[in-house]
């Protein structure tokens, strides 16, 4: 599962949200359990995709490595330190070396700041290149490098298109040099033309910079293009964790399987030779998980242990990890 | 929802026991001048301060005091004793208050249809001559003092003093009980001013609302499924728009509730408002007190009621 | 067979502060009864614009529309506003891409449903209320008569989306225009959908324009498909036809700039370069010239009419470019 030295580690990482209920007093009852215990590492330079539906946990376990939450249990690790429960000085490092591309690059910019400096703001805020000439320099590279004409430094974030406002949040990322970059769902909320282009872009800077990259979507063929390895996740828990290729070619998880299968391909003679097989009924709610395997109550090969023992994600032959009593096999 | 409802009780019963308390502080503790002197009104002889101090007591500790002062306010009603008008603040008071919600019920009532009405009109005309009339009328009805717009309606209509004598001038308020017909016209001329601050900013709000209420995508939605566009508006729109002014107008009536002093003065009209500023030139202390809690009263309670109409009204806020 | 509809020569631009947005410039197409008509562009193709309009719900004193939607031997843009109601939500569905914002959240799905009803049909409110619990069966919903009084917000995205289908499918029209219909929700919630709109159509005959950015969606549901590009159909064509040979450069790049789980992973995305046109000044001649990889001269003075790609063929295409020229992958 893990190379020798890996970037980032988490371990039965879990954030749970309390829920409460009372009159004058609030108890909990209960809790969103987001992510309810996974466990992975990234190795340097990998991309490392995270995939899964609406209220997998995704989104969350990217804001947990990046800290931006406090887990409720388990282990958190950056370069072999642990920062599970660091406090907001000793994050300091960690905020330089780690950054964020969010989903929405119409709210994710500050609209009263103007392009230049947005981008300029992790060189005042980390206090690098000393003055604002510097600084200038290098925010202008840094918008050339993005695919942005860096003489449109003073406009403001409402001139610039969908892709263009997403290359500003990117160019602000990688400003720093991180040796991280989480994108949660980067490319999602862009026209399909434009899309390709921003997943060049990381790619290209990927390789130019020597970043890791943790992905963060729902669209499959994005993900299976981008990623070398795969985790899959379901109801806060991880299903299936392998090989991009393997995972995708082979899925041993019946929901990776089910995942696959749900995905309309662009051809329609594909489409006509059959009726796929699709999944019923709705993902429960992450503040009441099934009991057991998770996916049972949708899973299409569900028997009696599935209801009752919750499988462990566990190495198969291949080299794929799945959490599955009855894994599919090919 | 019932819990809902409960919760928002028992906040209202707090806030009334804060209140209770902070009033009790400012005009039990705070005053420099002895508080005994201070009750007994402008030129005290010594001997009335002397026994007026034996009778509340102020020798003993404030929490006591504070607790007779409660135990007489809840279980007894006895809001004190103003010694300057030699009567029960109570009767003071409730002598007043019938005043004071006829003047605000009434003006409340006009405000809501004005206001609403013109809102709707402006929202579904956007930007026609008609909504920028009425916008900017509103402009002036919401910038416009209300005590300016009593003496200018007085000069123009008021039948003593007026250039068009058409309505009762000031000081001719009766009680309803007395004289519905006098009651009413007495009123006509009150209620128009004291409606127009509220009809124009309710009508600015609503059209605001309205308005973008209506390109929502459930309106889409409704026009989609052949709806005729007055359905359209008023049932799924309106409903929509209205949340907001519900709030809104839960606050307004309370404070109004608790005395409209500028419209009470100008139209001579005896209300709670009117007392309130004659007790608080005359440091008629227990008098102020009275109807400080009583209109402390009416806004927690008429916020009260206007929380439970709004979830009513957005089934997303009972499953708090 | 005659088309359910025929839309011929549609154009809509609206007056605002800052110019005349041209939203569609002249489209054509025809829908035959039963049949599933795909739409498919990205923002600001005009593809939902389009269809409003046929509805009728885009009259505004900022709109200038001109062309003709022929239904059923009338012409629905110069019909009235009444005669307009009548045809929507009983003759003419419709269905958007929220769920959540397309249904109104302070009442509940049963009243909403029977308002579509009764809005079409004097019957009582209990037989509606019949008829929406049927509706709801019929989507799949269990339960029905308990989920009428429930609130929208109670559901989740794909009980929401079906809840819009009853809706929609009340009154049996005999057109249902989805607008994205899927776009918002999860992929194996999106494929439940799907399925339930396929078999949905078979039972009842209804014919569909469907309305998506989505080449899998509309590879697999549609019969026809019209690509848009700024106002315009650059290319129609039949399913197979369109995916199997592609002629206008844009449907090209699109399909070469989608990663696809039947290629290999590793295989590079040629991205379209530029971004999608303004619509207040669009690009003179050709308007995807600006993005176009093969553009020569002529592409930026004359606009390429939609002809056919080769001789007797009923697939359209919209590009000066010789057909051998087109067809280079």
């Amino acid at each position: 599962m893990s190379a020798a030295d890996p970037l980032v580690e988490v371990r039965d990482l879990e954030m749970h949200f309390p829920l409460t209920r009372g009159v004058i007093f609030q108890r909990q009852y209960g809790a969103v359990r987001a992510v309810d215990g996974i466990s992975f590492s990234v190795a340097r330079g990998e991309t490392f995709g995270i995939v899964g539906e609406s209220g997998c946990g995704k989104s969350t376990t990217g804001r947990l490595i990046m800290r931006l939450l406090e887990p409720t249990a388990g282990q958190l690790f950056f370069e072999g330190e642990e920062i599970t429960h660091h406090g907001r000085r000793q994050l300091s490092t960690l905020r330089r070396d780690a950054q964020m591309v969010f989903q929405d690059p119409y709210s994710s910019l500050n609209p009263r700041k103007t392009v230049g400096s947005i981008i300029a703001e992790p060189f005042i805020i980390h206090r690098e290149a000393r003055d604002a000439e510097e600084r200038r320099k290098e925010v202008r590279e840094l918008m050339d490098r993005v695919g942005l004409n860096p003489e449109h430094y003073n406009r403001y974030p409402h001139q610039f298109s969908g892709g263009q406002r997403q290359r500003i949040g990117v160019a602000r990322a990688i400003a720093l040099k991180p040796k991280l970059l989480v994108a949660d769902e980067p490319v999602s909320a862009l026209d399909v033309s434009i899309q390709a282009q921003i997943i060049n872009l990381l790619q290209d800077l990927q390789s130019e910079l020597g970043l890791t990259l943790i992905f963060i979507a729902h669209d499959l063929s994005v993900v299976r293009h981008m990623c070398d390895r795969i985790a899959v996740m379901y109801l806060g828990k991880i299903a299936e964790l392998a090989e991009s290729e393997r995972c995708f070619a082979q899925p041993r998880h019946p929901y990776t399987g089910a995942l696959l299968a749900s995905v309309p391909v662009p051809d329609p003679a594909l489409a006509a030779a059959g009726r796929r097989p699709v999944l019923k009924g709705d993902v429960p709610s992450p503040s009441a998980p099934p009991p057991g395997c998770r996916f049972h109550t949708r899973c299409p090969k569900a028997q009696s242990l599935c209801a009752q023992e919750e499988p462990p994600l566990r190495e198969l032959p291949g080299g794929s990890f799945a959490a599955c009593h009855f894994p599919l096999d090919d | 929802m019932i819990r809902y409802i409960l919760r928002r009780l028992l906040w209202v019963v707090f806030l009334l026991f804060a209140v209770s308390f902070i009033t009790f502080v400012i005009f039990y503790l705070l005053p420099s001048a002895d508080p005994a002197a201070l009750r007994a009104g402008r030129q005290p002889n010594p001997a009335l301060v002397a026994s007026i101090r034996h009778q509340l007591g102020l020798d003993q500790p404030w929490y006591v005091q504070y607790g007779r002062y409660m135990k007489n306010l809840i279980f007894h009603f006895d809001f004190g004793f103003s010694y300057q008008n030699g009567v029960p603040v109570r009767q003071l008071i409730f002598s007043r208050l019938p005043a004071s919600i006829s003047l605000a019920a009434g003006a409340a009532f006009l405000w809501l249809v004005v206001g609403i009405g013109v809102g709707i009109i402006a929202a579904v005309r956007p930007r026609t001559k008609l909504d920028r009339a009425s916008m900017g009328l509103a402009l002036v009805g919401i910038s416009a003092p209300v005590y300016w717009l009593g003496l200018v309606a007085l000069y123009l209509f008021s039948s003593d003093i007026g250039l068009i004598p058409i309505l009762p001038g000031a000081n001719s308020y009766v009680p309803l009980s007395d004289d519905p017909v006098a009651w009413f016209t007495s009123l006509i001329m009150p209620w128009c001013v004291l409606a127009v601050s509220f009809a124009a900013f309710y009508s600015r709000l609503l059209r605001g609302n309205l308005t973008e209420v209506l390109s929502e995508d459930y309106i889409r939605t409704a026009r989609a499924k052949g709806l005729s566009e007055r359905r359209v508006v008023f049932r799924h729109g309106l409903r929509s728009a209205i949340t907001p002014i519900v709030t809104i107008f839960g606050l307004d009536l309370g404070i109004l509730l608790g005395g409209a002093i500028l419209t009470e003065t100008v139209f001579n009209i005896p209300g709670i408002g009117r007392l309130s500023y004659s007790s608080i030139v005359r440091s008629d202390l227990p008098v102020i007190q009275g109807t400080v809690l009583l209109g402390a009263f009416f806004i927690v309670f008429a916020n009260l009621f206007v929380d439970i109409f709004y979830a009513f009204l957005d089934p997303r806020v009972r499953y708090e | 067979m005659s088309a359910l509809l025929a839309v011929q020569d549609l154009k809509v631009s609206f007056d605002t502060e800052d110019g005349v947005v041209h939203a569609v410039e002249g489209i054509s197409y025809e829908v035959k009864p039963g049949n599933t008509l795909g739409i498919v562009g990205e923002s600001g193709s005009g593809k939902t614009v389009g269809t409003l309009t046929i509805m009728g719900l885009t009259r505004a004193a900022n709109t200038q529309i001109s062309g003709k939607a022929i239904f059923d031997g009338e012409d629905l843009l110069s019909a009235s506003e009444q005669q307009m109601r009548a045809i929507r939500g009983d003759e003419i569905a419709m269905i958007f891409q929220d769920p959540l914002s397309s249904l109104h959240p302070f009442f509940t799905i049963g009243s909403q449903l029977v308002e579509a009803i009764q809005v079409h049909n004097k019957v009582s409110k209990a037989a509606a209320r019949t008829r929406s619990a049927e509706l709801l069966t019929m989507v799949g919903l269990s339960d029905a008569r308990d989920r009428l009084n429930r609130y929208p917000h109670e559901f989740s995205g794909g009980m929401r989306q079906r809840v819009m289908i009853a809706m929609a499918l009340a009154n049996e029209p005999r057109l249902l225009i989805a607008d994205e219909p899927t776009t918002a929700l999860d992929v194996t919630v999106q494929a439940q959908i799907l399925e339930l709109i396929a078999d949905l159509q078979a039972q009842t005959g209804t014919a569909m324009i469907i309305i998506t950015h989505d080449l899998g969606v509309v590879a697999e549901v549609a019969d026809e498909i019209a690509v848009m590009y700024a106002g315009r159909i650059v290319e129609q064509a039949s399913a197979t036809e369109l995916f199997a040979n592609p002629q206008h450069p844009y449907t090209q790049g699109l399909l070469a700039s989608i990663p696809r789980l039947d290629r290999d992973r590793t295989a590079g995305l040629d991205p379209i370069a530029g971004r999608p046109p303004s619509l207040i000044a669009p690009p003179s001649g050709c308007a995807f010239h600006p993005r176009c990889p093969r553009a020569f001269d002529r592409c930026s003075a004359d606009l390429p009419p939609l002809e056919r790609a080769a001789a007797g063929s009923e697939h359209l295409v919209a590009c000066l470019l010789s057909p051998e020229e087109r067809s280079v992958k």
